[in-house]
């Protein structure tokens, strides 16, 4: 297969792969060569010196995982309209992180969250359920990004996916672990311009073919380049309704999911700690909002490109297998049938592949993942075209593992060993622990890896909901409502954590008895449910601080210096 | 800096995230999702406009505000004197 490739175009998708993949990966690695980190505050914030931009720019590649880069377009693609909770909901949560949070954490200057959680309500419980949240949300997430690592490299390169995941490990272990956030930081923004060209080339090629239209952002509301004058939605809207489908622009969600799902994973991204923690990198106030400004501009780039990636990978999947015999279909199909991520099930045995929505009747199966990845192939792109994009998938997959493992290790070695189990252990001590705890973590996330629970998928949504239900009011409250306390705060945590826990395990796994779409509460669905969690928690909160002593003058104080921008001097653990 | 000033220069922030976090709110929830439906009747170019809130605007809008933001601040910080 690889070699009849190989011949029939020059240097071969599989070379070109090797080549840039290989680029990619030296300049990584030569970048943690060049910025190991010698101190713990290195180690855990980059030394605070961060530029916004820079900053801004490893924000974005932390951010953009593969469920942005390889899956986002293609669930939109199949989900139409429907598939603007991930668009907003993704890109939103950095309006509420640059008015809300971000400023008023790097003045706090610490290190992690759960340091915030700790210090702000007095407590090392609070400081405990913090870290409890931070690594569940955390382990759930990396664990993906290594079967990302995994699926680029067997589809690829052709080799086994679990070597791929263990080649993925060897390179995040090499640059986070001596490089802590220093290196990690360095990297991302080399791994946010490889990720983004790799998205934009292509989607820039498929956007001239197909409407003659440059810019991918205008081009899916142009017409076609084929002269008849009709609009690309106009037609995609009556190639999905003559299938059976929904109009690709109306979706089926009802409104209220949709604005549930929307509303919790904007405050899902508020909420997490590998988010959160990048701003405490930058020098100073100003710096912070700036950067959170600069991170949503780059991110856009990619986010208001792939829905436009979607109609085109939509309309030309239709195109290209709609009632055409199975027989004539592209080298593409046959390949991405062979990973099983492609099925073809010929139900009424007339050669012909009837995609359609009837499921009795519908023959085809193509799974969201491949969407992105296949794109280039179904638009019949040059092969180097192709290997950019395995490698802005791993780009893509490598940043967030490695922002992820890092709020992992200081989650261990300095919320819980240095703040909790062992208060005077030395500096070098603490960034030992902090560089055994990363080692450990990246050999987990490749277990998960390479033997993936089932409910990966489920537990992304778990993620979100997590830190909704948790992080962002105790963060919220404890910045703008100076009078909330320890108890009220805790409560709320757990509460929201554990209401959450419950109807992802009730709708998802059916634990509890279980249920059905008919059973959810308020017609929200479990990925929608983090908004109920947040709301939870909020009133929880408020109701017990009502009812007990108000936090001590010190900490009053603190919330009172918080909100003034100045002085914010360097990022300190003690 | 005296408490009176620090709590003015709150209050005009707050002031600030309000009106920004309603725009937020309006063209997010809003325009792509409450009056989807009604805004799907006007089309500009090959989109209808509540599918292009959804799908597009709202994101230019959410980079705009976090840019009109920081300029605010940045002024109010000055006037405060807390810029650095």
């Amino acid at each position: 297969m690889a070699n009849s490739l190989f011949l029939a175009s020059g240097l071969g998708i599989q070379n070109w792969t090797y080549i840039i993949v290989g680029l990619t990966f030296a300049l990584y690695i030569g970048i943690a060569i060049w910025t190991r980190a010698g101190s713990t505050k290195e180690f855990y914030v980059a030394g605070g010196g961060v530029s916004p931009l820079a900053n801004g720019m490893a924000t974005a590649a932390d951010w953009m995982s593969a469920a942005s880069f390889i899956s986002m377009a293609g669930i939109i693609s199949f989900a139409g309209y429907d598939g603007a909770v991930y668009l907003m909901g993704w890109t939103g949560g950095y309006v509420l992180l640059a008015l809300l949070l971000a400023p008023y954490l790097r003045k706090f200057g610490k290190f992690t969250v759960p340091d915030f959680i700790g210090d702000r309500y007095y407590s090392n419980t609070a400081r405990l359920v913090g870290v409890i949240c931070a690594l569940l949300v955390s382990f759930t997430y990396v664990a993906g990004q290594m079967r990302g690592v995994g699926l680029v490299f067997s589809r690829f390169l052709e080799v086994d996916i679990n070597t791929g995941v263990i080649i993925g490990m060897i390179i995040v272990l090499f640059y986070a672990v001596l490089g802590g956030m220093k290196g990690i930081t360095y990297t991302q923004v080399a791994q946010y311009c490889v990720l983004i060209f790799a998205f934009m080339v292509p989607a820039i090629f498929i956007s001239i073919q197909m409407t003659g239209n440059p810019i991918p952002q205008l081009g899916f509301g142009s017409t076609l380049a084929d002269g008849s004058g009709t609009y690309l939605l106009d037609k995609l809207d009556g190639l999905s309704t003559d299938l059976g489908f929904a109009e690709y622009t109306e979706g089926s969600k009802s409104m209220i999911d949709v604005f549930a799902i929307t509303l919790a994973l904007m405050v899902g991204t508020a909420g997490l700690p590998h988010v959160i923690v990048r701003f405490f990198t930058v020098k100073r106030v100003k710096d912070a909002r700036k950067s959170a400004g600069l991170a949503l501009l780059l991110i856009a780039i990619l986010y208001t490109a792939a829905p436009a990636v979607s109609v085109f990978a939509r309309t030309n999947l239709i195109e290209t297998v709609s009632n055409k015999p199975y027989a004539t279909m592209p080298e593409w199909f046959k390949k991405w049938e062979t990973t099983g991520l492609i099925v073809f099930h010929d139900k009424n045995n007339d050669g012909h592949i009837q995609y359609v929505a009837d499921a009795t009747k519908n023959e085809l199966v193509v799974d969201n993942d491949i969407m992105v990845l296949a794109n280039p192939e179904i638009a019949q792109l040059p092969d180097w075209v192709i290997a950019l994009v395995a490698a802005g998938a791993l780009a893509a997959a490598l940043s967030t593992a490695a922002g992820l493992l890092l709020v992992i290790s200081s989650s261990v070695s300095h919320d819980l060993i240095k703040k909790m189990i062992n208060p005077n252990i030395s500096e070098k001590g603490e960034l030992i622990a902090a560089r055994l705890a990363a080692v450990v973590a990246v050999c987990v996330a490749g277990y998960f890896g390479i033997n993936p629970p089932g409910f990966v998928a489920a537990t992304v949504a778990l993620a979100f909901g997590l830190a909704a239900a948790s992080f962002f009011p105790a963060i919220i409250l404890g910045i703008f409502y100076k009078r909330m306390n320890k108890e009220g705060a805790i409560a709320g945590m757990v509460v929201g954590i554990l209401s959450m826990l419950f109807y992802m395990l009730k709708f998802k796994f059916g634990w509890f008895g279980g249920g059905g779409k008919t059973d959810w509460w308020f017609g929200i669905s479990p990925e929608g449910f983090g908004t109920v969690a947040m709301i939870l928690n909020f009133i929880v909160s408020i109701i017990i601080m009502k009812f007990t002593p108000e936090p001590p003058q010190e900490v009053q104080d603190i919330v009172e210096n918080i909100r003034i921008p100045s002085g914010a001097g360097e990022a300190t653990g003690h | 800096m005296s408490k009176t000033n620090a709590k003015a220069y709150w209050k005009e922030n707050i002031k600030y995230v309000l009106i920004l976090l309603t725009i937020w709110f309006l063209v997010s929830y809003g325009a792509g999702i409450l009056f989807k439906d009604a805004l799907n009747n006007i089309k500009m170019g090959g989109f209808k406009l509540g599918f292009w809130f959804a799908q597009q605007g709202s994101i230019y809008v959410f980079v705009i505000l976090i840019f009109i933001y920081v300029r605010l601040m940045n002024k109010l910080d000055k006037k405060y004197g807390y810029g650095e």
